[in-house]
């Protein structure tokens, strides 16, 4: 993806410098519902105990709802670490620390759905 | 053009130490500051879906460190982390939108994101903690 007057202009490397800041603002926007459905549902479960916490998660709308809210937040995380690593470090760090975060990303990404699928499909 | 001039120093824009804060640059910071610390509590997320998924005596360990008083705290930070980055992360949406950028607007809007973040935040533990009793 490329910006119109980018292409115009003739700047930039022809390849899809766009995209990572729209996907940004996508997965934003994605997080907006996600995040408050989870942050509501949290504090109604306030007190609640481990067997209820398992029923309410392993309900189809949570189970989906979570592994969303997972692909989303961590894509996310990717896209705004890798802007903070780019902005702060210049020396050769730098790549390693670009790959470090997104192995790192998309490790938890995995570990976090393969856990809430554990508890919604352990019979 | 080969001469050994000594290199003219160009002018600099201010250090960040030097400019007196405002309000947008100490909300420009605090967004990108608040995203960074909202990182690690999504490995906490993660880690609490682990214990969850591993069983009650796992998932105690993990809660019962969440119910101690440095847990209340951290929960705390990750609640207003998330309102101050969740209010800012509208507001620049919105900006991407086009919209909002007369000085005023991005005073107003900015004033709003400080009082709705704290509000937001104060109103969930409230909530929380009624519901807890």
């Amino acid at each position: 993806m490329r910006s119109p007057l980018g292409r115009a202009l003739e700047l930039g490397s022809a390849k899809d410098g766009v995209k990572q800041w729209w996907v940004e603002r996508v997965t934003a926007v994605a997080l907006v519902p996600l995040t408050v459905w989870f942050a509501a549902s949290i504090v109604v479960h306030t007190g609640n105990d481990y067997a209820t916490l398992i029923a309410w998660l392993r309900t189809p709308i949570a189970t989906i709802l979570m592994v969303l809210l997972l692909i989303a937040l961590f894509y996310h995380t990717a896209l705004g670490l890798q802007v903070v690593i780019e902005d702060y470090i210049h020396s050769g760090m730098k790549i390693p620390a670009l790959l470090g975060m997104r192995v790192g990303c998309f490790a938890l990404a995995a570990a976090g759905i393969l856990a809430m699928l554990r508890i919604a499909f352990r019979s | 053009m080969t001469s050994s001039a000594p290199k003219r120093t160009r002018p600099l824009s201010p250090n960040i130490q030097i400019y007196r804060p405002q309000l947008t640059s100490v909300l420009s910071i605090a967004n990108r500051i608040s995203g960074v610390v909202l990182s690690l509590y999504a490995v906490a997320l993660v880690v609490w879906l682990i214990a969850a998924a591993a069983g009650p005596q796992t998932y105690s360990t993990v809660h019962s460190f969440i119910r101690s008083w440095v847990g209340q705290i951290l929960l705390f930070g990750c609640t207003y982390s998330f309102f101050l980055h969740f209010c800012g992360g509208i507001r620049h949406l919105v900006w991407d939108a086009g919209y909002g950028f007369e000085l005023r607007t991005i005073y107003a809007s900015g004033w709003t994101v400080v009082v709705t973040s704290a509000a937001l935040t104060l109103i969930t533990w409230i909530a929380s903690v009624g519901l807890a009793k």
